[in-house]
C-alpha cells in the first residue's frame, strides 16, 4: 500500500505532468500550425488589443450578456475555477509535495479554509450535474464526454475531502492521488481541453469583433 | 422536440436528398474537413462545455417556448457534433434535417457569441454546415435558384443587363419630374464613389433608387451608377455555401470600382450584402481589408448630416423606435451613426429593448428569408420575441437600414399584427428633405 | 493602337476648346478629349429629353432623347448611344447606325478603332451588333460580350434554352452556352464567363462551370480535360495555340496551360495575367500570401508586397511589367519592375509603357488635382481632370491631356531621360 502510495506520488505523478505537459504543448501546436496553414484568413485578424480586451471583460463576473442571462450559474462558475485553481496551489499537502520536489515554500491554505473551498467545489459539481439533469437544453445536448470530464474533475475534490475527514483511512490519499492524475492526464483529450483552448478561442472571436465588426463580443 | 418532428418539403432539400448516399456523405464530409476546415472548427467543437449558456441568446430559442433543439448549441449538437462523432457518417434523411436547421433555423446572426464564454461562433458551425449541404447538393430550392442567378447574371433577381441600365434611365426621367436637373451619372470615372444596391431594387423597389437619386443630387454628391454586371451587391452565394461563386460576386463588384476608379463604394441600406462585402467575400479573394472602402448608407448619411448637405423641412414628431440590423451592428458598429441619423430625423425615439449589439435578429437575415415561402412559417413564428420588443415600445414606425430586416419585420409586423410601419432612412431624409418648388 | 505618327508632337501647350457649360443648355456632362487631343466633347442637355453632342464649341444637330457612354475609340471616332422615339441606335462619328434596337450597352472596339460593337437587345431578344449589323439568331438573353482584337467578330455567353422559375433541374442541365457571331456551340453548359478571342485566329476561349463545384476552361467548344475549384479568365498566348488561365487546387492558385499546371497552386489568388507579345514572359497579379499581393514574372513573385494590387501593364519589349499598388484604395503607387516610385496619390491610373519600352508613364490624382507622371517624374503641369498619357512613337514626347478652368488643354512634353 504505502509502496504503491509513493510510487503514485513519485514517479507517476512525474509521468502525468510529463504527459500533461507533452500533449498540452503538441495541441496547442498542431492547433496552431493548423490555424496558419487553413484559417490564414482569420488569423490575419488576430490582434492583442482585441484579445485582451475580450479576456478582461470576460473574466468580470455579471458583465457579459451571456453572465448576466444566466446567473447562478456565473455565480457557481466563477466560484468553482477560483477555488480550483485556488486549492490545488495552495493546499498544505500539495506545497509539501512541491517542497520535497523542488523546495518550494510558500504560505497555505489551513486545513479548515482548504475543507471549506474543498465542499464549495464539489457542491458546484453539484451543481453543474443538476443543471446538466434538468436544464433541457444542457439535457440536449450532453453527451457521454461531458459526463465523464465532469466526473474526472469531481473525484479528486470528493477523495480530498474523504481523506481530509479521515473516511477510508490509507486507501482515500491514494485514490485522490490516482483520481487527480488521471484528471491531469485527461486534460487535453477531453471536454477540459478548454483549458488549453478557451483562451484563443476567446481572443480570436474577440479580435474578429474588436478589429473587423467594430463591435464588443460581451 | 428535434429537427426530426418539424421537417418541411421543399423541392430543393428533397432533390438534392434524393441523390445521396451514405458513402457520398461521408467522403464529402472527409474531404471538407481535409480540405477546408482547420483549427477554428476543430477548436470550437472541442472547446464547447455544453454549458447551454447560448440558448437565450437565439430568438428561435425564445420563441419557440425555450425548445432546447432550437438552441444554438443545440442546433451544433444535431449537425457538426454529430458529424464529427460519427465521422459523417449519416444517412440521407439526416442531412435533411442538418440542412433545414441550417439554412432555415439560423440567422447566423452572432448574437449568441455575446453569451458564449468559450467565444464560439455558432454562426461559423452553421456556415460550415451550410457549405457542407452545398457540396452535397442539398439546398432550399428559393436561395438555390437565387445562387443560380448570381452565377449567371452576376445580380440575385436574374436582371437582365439593359433590364438594369433601362431602370436607372426610368428613375432618373420619373425623378426629373421633381428634381428638373437630376441626373443618375453612368460609369463616370473617377468620381468620389459608385453607389451599389441589391438586385430587387431596380426589380421591384424601384423607388429606392428614386430616392438615392434624390438625395444625392440635393446633397451634391460627386457619385456614378455603374452600367456593368457587378452592380449587385447582394450575395445568396455566401450564404448557400458557394463561396468559390461569393468569391466570383465580390471580384465583380470591387473590380467594377478598380475599374471606375472610384474613391469608395457606397452602398444602399442592406446588411448582408455588407457581411458579403466587408466581412466575407474579401477574405476569400485574399484581401484582408476591403480593397475599396465600402461605405454603408447609414455611415454616408450620417456623413451628409454631420456636413450639413442635406436641409430637412422637419422632423417626424410620432414615436420611432429602431431596428438594429446584425449584420452592420455586430457586424460593423454603425450602431451610434444609426442613432445619429435616426435622431436628426425624429424627434421622439423609443428604443427597443435589447438593442445595439445586442438586438435581436429580424429572423430573415442569413439568407432564411431567401429559403422561400416554405419556411415563411419557421422564421415568423420564431420571432415572437421580435414581436414583444416592438410591441414594448409603442412605436408607430419601426426605422430598419436593411432590406432583409424589412422583409422579415414585415412579417413579423403582420403577423402578429403590430401596425408599426417600416422605414428605411432613405424613405425618411426622402420625405423630410427640403425639394425644388 | 494610336496613329500617333500623323499627330502634331510640337512641345507646348495649347488650349483645344473652352468647355465652359453654356447656359443656354440645361446641363453638360462629363467631357472626354480625343486621343490626339484636339477636340474635347461632351453630352449637352438642351432641354427636357433633348439631348446632343458638343464638340468643341458646336453642338450637333442631331437631337435625342437620350444619350450616354460617349467615348473615344482609338481612331479617334466620337461614339455613342443614342435614344430616339423608344428605339437606341450607336452614333459614330455623329452617324447614327441605320440599325436601331430595343436596347445597347457595353461598347467594344477593335484595337484600331474602327470596328463598334454592342450588345443588343431586340424585342426582348438579346445578341450583339457589329458596325450596325445584328447577329441573325438572338437568344433569351446573353451576357459578357466580347470582340476579336481586329472587330470582325463577336461573342458572347448566351442562353439557349428556356427555364421556369426556380428550376433547379434544368439550370443544372446546362441552359447556356456561347454564340459566336450569332452561332451557338452546340453544348449547353451550367455557366460560361468571360470568352476571350485569340488575336488572329478567331478561336475563342471561355471560363466555365460544368456543376455547381467544378471550373475549367473552354476552347472553341472543347473543355480542357481537367477540373478545378475555380478559374479565371483565360488567354491565348500571343501565338493563338495555347490558352493559360489562373487556376484553383487545394484552396490555392497556380496556373495552367491546356489543361495542365505550369505554376504550381501556391497563391492565396492569382489573376490578371498577360502575356509579353512575344510569349515568353508571363506575368500576374498574385498574392504569395493572404493578405499581401504582388506581381510574378514567370511564376517568379517581386519582393514588394501590398494590400492591393491592380492594373497590370507589360512593356512592348516584355521584359518590363508595371503595376499599381494601393492600401484601402488609398496611398496609390506606380511600381515598375518591383521597384515603387517615390510618390503616393489618392488614386492612379492604369500604367502606360511608351514603344520603345523605356519610359512608363501613369495619371495620378492627389488632393483633387490631377497630374501626368513619367518614370515617375511630374510632365505637363497640374489639371482639374486628365486623361491617360500617350507617347509618341519614338518615345520621346508625350501627349497629356486635360482639363484646367473649363478649358480643354493639349500638352505635349518631352519625356525627361
Ligand atoms: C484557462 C482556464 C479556464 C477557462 C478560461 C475556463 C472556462 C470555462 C468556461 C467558460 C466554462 C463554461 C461555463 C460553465 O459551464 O461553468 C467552463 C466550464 C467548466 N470548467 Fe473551466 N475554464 C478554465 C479552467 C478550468 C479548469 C482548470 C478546470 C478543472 C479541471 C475547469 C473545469 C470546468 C468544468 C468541470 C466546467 C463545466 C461544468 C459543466 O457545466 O458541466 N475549467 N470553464
Ligand atoms: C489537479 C488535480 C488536483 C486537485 C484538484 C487536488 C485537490 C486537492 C485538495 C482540494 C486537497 C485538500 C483537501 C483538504 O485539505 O480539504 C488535496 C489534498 C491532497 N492532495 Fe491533491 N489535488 C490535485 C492533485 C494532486 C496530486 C497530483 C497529488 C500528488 C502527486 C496530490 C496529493 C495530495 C495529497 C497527498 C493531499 C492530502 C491527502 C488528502 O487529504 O487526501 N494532489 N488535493
Ligand atoms: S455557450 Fe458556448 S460553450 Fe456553452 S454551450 Fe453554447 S456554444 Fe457551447
Ligand atoms: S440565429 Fe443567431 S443567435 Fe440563433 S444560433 Fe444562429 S447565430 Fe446564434
Amino acid at each position: 500500500m504505502n509502496s504503491l502510495y509513493n510510487f503514485a506520488v513519485g514517479p507517476l505523478a512525474w509521468a502525468a505532468f510529463i504527459i500533461l505537459a507533452v500533449t498540452a504543448v503538441w495541441r496547442l501546436w498542431s492547433m496552431y500550425t493548423l490555424a496558419k496553414q487553413k484559417d490564414a484568413s482569420s488569423v490575419a485578424y488576430m490582434s492583442w488589443k482585441f484579445s485582451l480586451r475580450s479576456i478582461a471583460n470576460w473574466l468580470i463576473p455579471y458583465k457579459s450578456l451571456g453572465w448576466k442571462t444566466n446567473p447562478v450559474l456565473t455565480a457557481v462558475t466563477f466560484v468553482f475555477h477560483i477555488c480550483f485553481v485556488v486549492l490545488v496551489i495552495f493546499v498544505t499537502p500539495h506545497q509539501i509535495l512541491l517542497e520535497n520536489a523542488f523546495g518550494i515554500t510558500y504560505p497555505t491554505l489551513p486545513t479548515a479554509a482548504a475543507d471549506a473551498l474543498t465542499l464549495i467545489v464539489i457542491a458546484c459539481c453539484c451543481y453543474f450535474v443538476y443543471r446538466r439533469v434538468t436544464n433541457k437544453t444542457v439535457r440536449f445536448v450532453t453527451r457521454t464526454n461531458d459526463w465523464v470530464s465532469l466526473g474526472l474533475v469531481a473525484a479528486p475534490f470528493v477523495t480530498a475531502i474523504l481523506g481530509s475527514w479521515g473516511v477510508g483511512g490509507e486507501i482515500m490519499p491514494l485514490l485522490h492521488v490516482l483520481t487527480a492524475e488521471a484528471l491531469i492526464v485527461a486534460i487535453p483529450f477531453t471536454r477540459l481541453a478548454h483549458i488549453l483552448f478557451a483562451l484563443f478561442t476567446r481572443a480570436y472571436i474577440g479580435s474578429e469583433f474588436g478589429g473587423v465588426r467594430h463591435c464588443k463580443d460581451w | 422536440m428535434s429537427i426530426q418532428d418539424r421537417k418541411i418539403e421543399d423541392e430543393g432539400l428533397a432533390y438534392g436528398v434524393s441523390k445521396l448516399t451514405t458513402d457520398k456523405i461521408q467522403q464529402t464530409f472527409q474531404a471538407l474537413i481535409d480540405n477546408e476546415t482547420g483549427a477554428k472548427l476543430k477548436a470550437f467543437s472541442e472547446s464547447c462545455m455544453r454549458c447551454g449558456m447560448c440558448a437565450e441568446a437565439c430568438h428561435f430559442f425564445v420563441s419557440h417556448g425555450d425548445d432546447p433543439s432550437y438552441s444554438p448549441v443545440g442546433k451544433v449538437s444535431q449537425t457538426m457534433t454529430k458529424l464529427l462523432a460519427n465521422d459523417g457518417k449519416v444517412t440521407p434523411d439526416d442531412i435533411y434535417g442538418m440542412a433545414q436547421i441550417a439554412y432555415t433555423e439560423c440567422n447566423l446572426c452572432r448574437r449568441c457569441v455575446h453569451y458564449c464564454p468559450i467565444g464560439i461562433d455558432v454562426a461559423y458551425i452553421m456556415t460550415t454546415i451550410r457549405r457542407f449541404c452545398h457540396k452535397l447538393g442539398v439546398t432550399p430550392q428559393y436561395i438555390q435558384d437565387t445562387a443560380h442567378s448570381h452565377s449567371a447574371t452576376m445580380n440575385q433577381m436574374w436582371v437582365k443587363d439593359d433590364e438594369w441600365v433601362d431602370s436607372l434611365f426610368w428613375q432618373e426621367d420619373e425623378a426629373r419630374e421633381e428634381f428638373p436637373n437630376l441626373r443618375i451619372p453612368m460609369d463616370k470615372e473617377g468620381a468620389d464613389f459608385y453607389y451599389s444596391v441589391i438586385a430587387p431594387e431596380p426589380k421591384f423597389r424601384t423607388q429606392l433608387i428614386y430616392q438615392a437619386a434624390a438625395i444625392m443630387n440635393e446633397a451634391g454628391c460627386d457619385w456614378t451608377m455603374p452600367s456593368m454586371p457587378g452592380w449587385d451587391n447582394s450575395d445568396m452565394c455566401m450564404y448557400s455555401g458557394d463561396f468559390e461563386m461569393m468569391g466570383r460576386l465580390k471580384r465583380q463588384h470591387f473590380e467594377l470600382a478598380q475599374k471606375l476608379k472610384v474613391s469608395r463604394i457606397v452602398m444602399g441600406e442592406c446588411g448582408h450584402a455588407f457581411r458579403s462585402i466587408y466581412d466575407n467575400g474579401n477574405r476569400w479573394l485574399g484581401w484582408k481589408d476591403y480593397p475599396v472602402p465600402v461605405v454603408h448608407s447609414i455611415e454616408f448619411f450620417a456623413e451628409l448630416f454631420e456636413q450639413g448637405r442635406i436641409k430637412l423641412t422637419g422632423k417626424i414628431q410620432e414615436p420611432v423606435t429602431i431596428h438594429d440590423p446584425c449584420n452592420i451592428i455586430r457586424g460593423y458598429g454603425l450602431m451610434d451613426k444609426l442613432r445619429y441619423v435616426a435622431h436628426q430625423l425624429c424627434d421622439n425615439i423609443v428604443e427597443m429593448y435589447p438593442n445595439r449589439e445586442h438586438n435581436y435578429c429580424c429572423s430573415a437575415g442569413g439568407g432564411v428569408i431567401n429559403c422561400g415561402p416554405p419556411f415563411k412559417k419557421v422564421r415568423v413564428e420564431g420571432n415572437l420575441a421580435k414581436a414583444n420588443q416592438l410591441k414594448a415600445t409603442g412605436a408607430k414606425i419601426c426605422i430598419a437600414p436593411c432590406h432583409n430586416c424589412h422583409g422579415g419585420l414585415e412579417d413579423v409586423i403582420h403577423h402578429y399584427d403590430l401596425g408599426i410601419e417600416l422605414k428605411f432612412l432613405g424613405d425618411l431624409i426622402y420625405e423630410l428633405m427640403e425639394k425644388p418648388e | 493602337m494610336y496613329k500617333t505618327k500623323t499627330w502634331n508632337w510640337e512641345v507646348g501647350q495649347r488650349t483645344i476648346a473652352d468647355m465652359t457649360p453654356n447656359s443656354d443648355h440645361k446641363w453638360q456632362e462629363e467631357i472626354f478629349i480625343s486621343p490626339d487631343g484636339e477636340k474635347a466633347s461632351a453630352v449637352v442637355c438642351l432641354d427636357d429629353a433633348e439631348f446632343s453632342i458638343r464638340t468643341n464649341d458646336s453642338v450637333s444637330e442631331n437631337t435625342f432623347e437620350k444619350l450616354w457612354e460617349l467615348n473615344y475609340t482609338t481612331n479617334g471616332d466620337l461614339c455613342c448611344y443614342a435614344m430616339q422615339d423608344e428605339e437606341w441606335t450607336v452614333m459614330v462619328a455623329d452617324k447614327p447606325w441605320e440599325e436601331t434596337y430595343g436596347f445597347v450597352w457595353s461598347p467594344l472596339f477593335s484595337a484600331d478603332g474602327k470596328n463598334v460593337a454592342t450588345a443588343v437587345q431586340q424585342d426582348m431578344e438579346y445578341g450583339m451588333s457589329v458596325n450596325g449589323a445584328i447577329w441573325e439568331t438572338l437568344f433569351e438573353n446573353a451576357n459578357n460580350f466580347a470582340i476579336s482584337p481586329d472587330g470582325k467578330k463577336s461573342a458572347a455567353v448566351v442562353q439557349v434554352k428556356s427555364m421556369g422559375q426556380a428550376d433547379l433541374k434544368t439550370f443544372r442541365s446546362g441552359i447556356f452556352s456561347i454564340a459566336v457571331d450569332g452561332v451557338a456551340w452546340d453544348n449547353n453548359l451550367m455557366n460560361l464567363w468571360t470568352p476571350v478571342f485569340d488575336n488572329n485566329a478567331y478561336r475563342v476561349a471561355a471560363q466555365v462551370r460544368l456543376t455547381l463545384y467544378d471550373y475549367s476552361i473552354i476552347v472553341d467548344n472543347t473543355l480542357w480535360e481537367n477540373t478545378y475549384q475555380g478559374v479565371w479568365e483565360p488567354l491565348f498566348t500571343p501565338d493563338g495555340k495555347h490558352v493559360v488561365a489562373p487556376v484553383r487546387q487545394g484552396g490555392k492558385w497556380g496556373m495552367a496551360k491546356d489543361g495542365q499546371l505550369i505554376w504550381q497552386a501556391t497563391y492565396a489568388n492569382c489573376w490578371h495575367h498577360q502575356f509579353s507579345e512575344d510569349g515568353e514572359n508571363l506575368y500576374a497579379i498574385v498574392a504569395p500570401e493572404y493578405g499581401k499581393f504582388t506581381v510574378a514574372a514567370n511564376d517568379k513573385p517581386w519582393e514588394m508586397r501590398s494590400p492591393v494590387v491592380t492594373d497590370l501593364a507589360v512593356s512592348p519589349d516584355g521584359k518590363k511589367a508595371a503595376a499599381l499598388a494601393n492600401t484601402l484604395n488609398k496611398d496609390w503607387r506606380v511600381c515598375v519592375n518591383g521597384s515603387v516610385w517615390d510618390g503616393s496619390y489618392d488614386m492612379a491610373w492604369k500604367p502606360v509603357f511608351c514603344p520603345n519600352s523605356e519610359a512608363v508613364a501613369a495619371k495620378v490624382r492627389k488632393n483633387g488635382r490631377y497630374n501626368v507622371l513619367v518614370n515617375g517624374k511630374p510632365v505637363g503641369g497640374e489639371f482639374d481632370m486628365c486623361f491617360d498619357p500617350i507617347f509618341n512613337a519614338d518615345g520621346s514626347k508625350v501627349l497629356v491631356r486635360g482639363l484646367h478652368d473649363g478649358k480643354a488643354l493639349r500638352v505635349v512634353a518631352n519625356v525627361p531621360k
